[in-house]
């Protein structure tokens, strides 16, 4: 599918980081993160395993804290607000997770349906099942409707766990390595699916990946973080234009020049 | 802080108050506390998750009673059976149903409902709640604005207090009827004059004392599984560890409360 950035509107932050740093006892993760992200707009973050690429989307969503530096989003800084208010934003906030982090105890209908009946109480039967049913035919899986987790392949994981977030029609997405452990068909297919899903909800969206594949097909920006910093920001082309053996290095180890 | 100075931090050997193994045992209980205290602030907190609560009660009670009829039947005949021949000798074994009613009621039903829920509903809670740990579930229903804590250790510790005490019943009966069975068998004795030679020795202190003690084994299977399994780190060895750990120091805190809990209604028993 080829990649359309018509509704990015660069007016608009919706997630504003400035300065964050993160560490975890002697280790220091991140070491200064800035970044804007627009409406409309897909980021993805590159960088190699364990260079703090997960840590960096937990604290946007809420899940960790940061040790400095402020992070903004949707006009609300995540490590100021109270944990009230951290739920209401959460509702806002969509997160495809490395692993799917599919509920095994539920059916996908109930994985579906758990967010919902969590946050909007005064929906109808009808009305839960439809909502189920949009989500499921978003991300082309509504077969597997009474299926389990466990009797899904990886891949309709991945899109059953998007589906979850998107039940919720969030503003923002972020996706953790969303193509990993994925054949390169599926991985594919995913990438797609991450495209359809900001073109037809108008998302805008964090991509944690050390895929260049991935980040070519969805990212409308990179940004790569080498050291705890971001290394280079730009188009993909922009990013691998540059004379820093880092990037060329990962370039060439991705597509195998 | 530049770089120079955050390697030369990385290479200053780590400081311990006492030995490594020492520090972070008392980490360990610290954390516990933690944990413990957190409890009981989300219990006052709406929302209330009745709904899991009945889930998880029924998990928890229902499932548990097919192993505790089982256990709690054999338990009373085997007691019953071994008691015997030591009353024989002396001519005693008309006090057999005394004998056997004040052991079920005051030590054996809570002791062994306890260990045994321990041992099945501990280890299930640590290993259900230490997978969804390492995959990402536990922070999945974060951001679903859904807190982890008060829907998945609130729900599980209430039901186990509650639930403890009522199989502790459940087995209490069941070890009598086994009892009365090897009982009559032996001595022709009916139901009735069986129930009331037993009945006859004990008083409600002893149905109270191990109620309470079915109350705090209960919340203990329920606190440590949940601790356990919420905070397992290291992937699938970790979940292994956590089932573990959590059977373990439940039947090793059940054992150390049960002593507690005697000696202080002992206390009350004293003229």
């Amino acid at each position: 599918m080829e990649k359309k950035n018509k509704h990015i509107d660069r007016t608009k932050k919706v997630i504003s980081i400035h300065d964050l740093y993160k560490s975890f006892g002697t280790n220091h993760v991140l070491r200064g993160i800035n970044l804007d992200v627009y409406q409309g707009e897909n980021v993805v973050v590159l960088g190699r395993s364990g260079t703090g690429k997960s840590v960096l989307i937990k604290i946007i969503a809420g899940l960790l804290k940061p040790d400095s530096g402020t992070v903004n989003v949707l006009e609300q800084d995540v490590a100021k607000i109270s944990y009230q208010e951290l739920e209401q934003l959460r509702l806002r906030i969509g997160f495809s997770f490395q692993s799917s982090a599919l509920y095994d105890s539920m059916t996908v209908r109930e994985n579906l349906e758990f967010p919902l009946l969590r946050n909007s109480k005064d929906l109808s039967r009808e009305q839960l099942t439809q909502a189920v049913e949009n989500a499921l035919e978003a991300v082309g899986l509504s077969q597997t409707i009474n299926q389990w987790p466990a009797e899904l392949s990886g891949g309709q994981r991945k899109r059953i766990g998007i589906a979850r977030t998107l039940i919720m029609q969030p503003a923002i997405m972020l996706y953790d390595e969303p193509t990993a452990g994925l054949d390169p068909i599926t991985s594919m297919e995913i990438n797609d699916l991450i495209n359809e899903v900001q073109e037809r909800f108008n998302t805008s969206s964090i991509i944690i990946t050390h895929d260049l594949t991935c980040a070519k097909a969805t990212g409308d920006r990179l940004a790569v973080l080498l050291d705890g910093r971001f290394a280079k920001e730009g188009t993909f082309e922009e990013v691998f234009a540059s004379d820093d053996e880092r990037l060329k290095s990962f370039y060439d180890y991705n597509f195998i020049t | 802080m530049d770089d120079a100075s955050m390697s030369l931090k990385q290479k200053q050997p780590r400081r311990y108050v006492f030995t490594g193994k020492i520090d972070a045992f008392f980490t360990d209980v610290y954390t516990f506390g933690q944990f413990i205290s957190r409890f009981f602030k989300s219990l006052f907190l709406p929302p209330y998750e009745f709904k899991e609560i009945v889930r998880q009660s029924y998990s928890i009670g229902v499932k548990s009673l097919p192993l505790i009829t089982l256990t709690g039947f054999i338990t009373g005949i085997v007691f019953t059976k071994q008691s015997r021949p030591s009353l024989s000798d002396f001519g005693a074994t008309s006090w057999l149903p005394s004998l056997v009613t004040i052991a079920i009621v005051r030590a054996l039903a809570p002791l062994v409902t306890g260990l045994i829920t321990a041992g099945k509903v501990g280890s299930n809670i640590g290993a259900e709640l230490g997978s969804m740990k390492v995959t990402e579930q536990i922070d999945a229903m974060e951001v679903s604005a859904t807190n982890p804590f008060k829907f998945l250790v609130v729900t599980r510790v209430l039901a186990t207090t509650c639930m403890v005490p009522l199989l502790m019943l459940y087995m209490a009966l069941l070890a009598m009827m086994g009892a009365f069975v090897n009982v009559h068998s032996n001595e022709q004795t009916s139901f009735v004059s069986f129930i009331e030679n037993g009945f006859h020795s004990i008083s409600f202190l002893d149905i109270y004392s191990s109620f309470i003690k079915s109350i705090i084994f209960g919340f203990t299977i329920g606190i440590v599984g949940c601790y356990q399994g919420y905070n397992t780190t290291q992937g699938t060895q970790g979940v292994g560890r956590a089932a573990n750990t959590s059977v373990v120091m439940a039947m090793f805190l059940i054992f150390i409360e049960e002593i507690i809990v005697v000696q202080i209604i002992n206390w009350f028993r004293m003229p």
